[in-house]
């Protein structure tokens, strides 16, 4: 084995790296008005992501085997710290390579692992997760989505909703169920599925705020291989739960396969501080508390992302403390977004002028503040993990558990 | 607590717990009454022997600390002392050591003080409010105007933590100069102390009048206009308080935890509804987060790292504003049982009560954050 490079030889070299390839976000030229917007973002987060790996510095936590460098989360931490402030291809972090390439890593076969974690780490292909139905999200494990065997192949039928970014993906992770006799976890199977192949229908859906990050798709008599299958038949609940773990990590912040911050500039340069200053409110004592408050938040969040991921990697938290951070990030979001909306004042509500304004961005925030309470299994289930897996307080009574799932109860 | 101790932590730990339990149970605490002195100098002292004031202290002047990180080792030790609500005068004393250290080399010497300090043969407390006045250690209305090589100290302090036990005040006052500080003897001619009321059973505090004391120039701590020094001190105290508080919100959450699944209604326990369950994973969130900031503030401090005063304010004021409706839900949680006496709660919320109102409120540190942000 060779010995890995030195996190601070590595974070001279990231820095001199991005110094000369990358771009810098102050010179990110504006949007081109040609063709859809999302779509160019995309386009150009692929270009970005062939950069870092032509340059060596893409997958810096995955394996060497697949395509990564096979470091570790401090170098990627010190790589996080140095491209501050480049443009880097962030979009692809949450949920493509967090948490898709990184359940394939923790469940997938060889050949997942090799093709789809490669694709990814080169740029060529983007992931997204097909988990949520119309029938119901936080009881996951109820999914109705079919899979039934064909010979060799599996036929996909059913609906999927809320999936992020999933017009821009080349694969899906799918829930399914493979079997309707036996109690709801155990009849689960988990599918690497083309989001264009045929028979897969998939719409955008408009948010409130009027952006369309979500999709929904329709299953229609979709063919599978064999090979499409992650883990193994029936026991896509092991894969999903491994799937929900780094969900929770990566929504909480704890995640090694984030490269360069979890969220795009725009959402990252509209802080309270923004506001306060744009709108003139710096010098106002009840808005300088607030902006205290948001500070304090947003440094304790990262803190406690430190302390936890390290006591559940030496075994003093269970994995499931995962939820801690999913929940603690929520409340920071919920802060971020009630304090920007306070400090904007009537301006989030009438913008500036004819444009929305940055009072206007704060006010749009706003509508969709829930989501981050949501994405990622919603608050309401970490705060049940929290309370049952780390406190070890008795299970909510599920009136499904231990029936064949045919018989289990849906809603209309 | 720390996610990992070495043994001589554990074993400085365990003898700190051992000569609390001793001495001070809570049972003990909870029939403190006002005008009793709620410690007593032996107790202090055996507290210094086992390195109770030594810890932030450099081995030349008579300190030392077991891990070699001595602000980690104070703060590992006020933890012991906020989960027994214990009296003592930890903080002051070390608030006190951590400004005469500071201090030294810019100024009158003040070695013989800091020693008989470590040996917990003297008592000292940081005299920096004043009456009616907020947090604002900058800006003391407490004079010292030179005269006859020395100063002459006219004004008031309060709040000043063991006043009536306090061998020596470490005063702000402001100076022609800019803010400095002294070192004076509450014996002193002039300095008359009398109590005050204290919410917290174990805690005393006075008010200290200064009426035309003199002092001579080597009372003088460091320079007029030293402010680092003001600043060192503000961190050491926000470091204890936070560390109290930590231990003070853990020891209330799992008495509070235990207590759902011992207590039963309609045929099943509390810790079964959803309800509350959701309450104490809130709970179980902040808890992490507080002592993932006061650990963070710790070491900041420790290194004197260049956003040390921000992490300290950044974990005085979030322990600080989770602390009080953390305890209250936590008294809401136990029933009518958790508004007695009897019961220990009120003893860990009289003690989150007063830590998180002085040196600074919450509120205070969110402003000083602004700032520091330069916004
Ligand atoms: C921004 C965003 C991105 C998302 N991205 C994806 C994605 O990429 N892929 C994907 O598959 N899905 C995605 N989702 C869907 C998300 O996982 C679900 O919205 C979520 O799990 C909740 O499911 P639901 O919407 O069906 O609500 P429901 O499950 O119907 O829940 C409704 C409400 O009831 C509460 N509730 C439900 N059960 C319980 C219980 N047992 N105890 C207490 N409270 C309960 C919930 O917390 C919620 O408040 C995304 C959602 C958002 C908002």
């Amino acid at each position: 084995m060779t010995a890995i490079e030195s996190v601070e030889s590595f974070r001279s070299r990231a820095r001199a790296w991005l110094a000369g390839n990358m771009p810098r976000l102050a010179d990110a030229a504006p949007p081109s008005t040609e063709g859809d917007e999302d779509e160019q973002r995309w386009r150009r987060a692929r270009e970005l992501q062939k950069k870092l790996y032509a340059g060596g510095f893409a997958g810096i936590c995955f394996p060497e085997e697949y395509g990564g460098l096979g470091l570790t989360p401090a170098h990627q931490q010190v790589f996080n710290e140095e491209s501050d402030g480049y443009e880097l291809p962030v979009v692809l972090n949450i949920p493509s390579f967090s948490i898709c390439a990184a359940t394939l890593l923790d469940m997938g076969s060889e050949e997942q692992k090799r093709e789809r974690i490669g694709a990814a780490i080169r740029g060529e292909e983007v992931m997204c997760q097909l988990l949520s139905e119309p029938s119901g999200g936080s009881d996951l494990a109820g999914v109705i989505t079919r899979a039934e065997r064909d010979g060799d192949n599996w036929i996909l039928n059913g609906a999927k909703c809320w999936s992020s970014s999933a017009y821009a993906a080349d694969w899906g992770l799918c829930l399914a169920r493979s079997n309707w006799d036996v109690p709801k976890h155990q009849g689960l199977t988990m599918f690497l599925v083309p989001t264009k192949a045929p028979g897969v229908k998939m719409n955008r859906v408009r948010m409130s705020d009027g952006s369309a990050e979500f999709c929904e798709e329709f299953f229609d008599d979709v063919v599978l291989p064999a090979s499409a299958v992650v883990g193994e038949v029936d026991d896509g609940w092991s894969v999903a739960s491994r799937q929900l773990f780094h969900e929770r990590n990566s929504m909480g912040g704890g995640s090694p396969y984030i490269s360069g911050g979890r969220y795009a500039p725009a959402t990252r340069q509209m802080t309270p501080l923004d506001i306060a200053r744009a709108t003139d409110r710096a010098g106002d004592p009840r808005v300088r508390e607030m902006i205290g408050r948001f500070l304090a938040m947003e440094k304790v969040s990262e803190q406690t992302v430190g302390r936890v991921s390290r006591a559940m990697a030496t075994g003093a938290l269970p994995p499931t403390a995962a939820s801690i951070l999913r929940l603690l990030h929520a409340e920071s979001n919920e802060m971020a977004a009630d304090i920007a909306v306070k400090i904007a004042g009537s301006g989030a509500a009438t913008g500036a002028g004819a444009d929305q304004g940055i009072g206007g961005q704060a006010g749009l925030r706003f509508l969709v503040r829930q989501g981050g309470s949501l994405g990622g299994g919603s608050t309401e289930m970490a705060r049940n993990v929290i309370s049952e897996r780390v406190l070890g307080m008795p299970r909510e009574l599920a009136l499904d558990r231990d029936v064949p799932f045919k018989q289990v109860k849906r809603g209309r | 607590m720390e996610l990992e101790l070495s043994s001589d932590q554990k074993i400085f730990q365990a003898s700190a717990r051992r000569l609390l339990e001793k001495e001070y149970p809570l049972d003990r605490i909870r029939g403190m009454a006002d005008g009793e002195l709620r410690w007593s100098r032996d107790w202090w002292q055996k507290g210094a022997e086992l390195g109770w004031t030594a810890t932030i202290v450099p081995e030349e002047l008579g300190g030392g600390s077991v891990s070699g990180e001595g602000v980690r080792d104070l703060s590992l030790l006020a933890e012991e002392l906020g989960a027994g609500v214990a009296p003592g005068p930890l903080l002051p004393v070390n608030v006190v050591l951590a400004g005469l250290v500071e201090a030294q080399g810019g100024g009158p010497d003040h070695s013989a003080e800091i020693e008989s300090l470590v040996a917990g043969e003297s008592i000292a407390s940081w005299a920096v409010y004043e009456p009616g006045v907020v947090w604002s250690p900058l800006e003391p209305r407490l004079t010292a105007t030179p005269a006859d090589g020395g100063f002459v100290l006219r004004g008031a302090k309060d709040r000043v933590e063991d006043a009536e036990q306090a061998d020596l005040l470490l005063v702000t006052a402001m100076t022609p100069d800019g803010v400095a500080q002294f070192l004076v003897p509450t014996s002193a001619e002039g300095v008359s102390v009398s109590p005050q009321w204290s919410l917290d059973l174990s805690r005393s505090f006075g008010e200290v009048r200064f009426d035309d004391v003199r002092v001579g120039a080597d009372a003088l701590v460091g320079a007029p206009g030293a402010v680092e020094v003001i600043e060192r001190q503000l961190q050491i105290a926000v470091v204890i308080q936070c560390s109290e508080l930590c231990a003070a919100l853990d020891r209330a959450f799992a008495l509070t935890v235990q207590w759902a699944f011992d207590r039963y209604s309609f045929g099943r326990p509390l810790a079964s509804y959803q309800a509350l369950k959701h309450r104490f994973a809130d709970m179980r969130t902040w808890l992490e987060a507080c002592h993932a900031t006061t650990q963070a503030a710790a070491e900041a401090v420790q290194n004197r790292s260049a956003d040390a005063a921000e992490l300290v304010s950044v974990a005085k004021s979030y322990v600080g504003e989770r602390s009080l409706p953390m305890l209250q839900d936590c008294v809401q949680l136990h029933g009518g049982i958790g508004v007695t006496w009897e019961h220990d709660l009120h003893l860990y919320l009289r003690r989150v009560t007063l830590d998180q109102a002085l040196y600074g409120t919450p509120e205070d540190h969110f402003l000083r954050l602004a700032d520091l942000a330069s916004l």
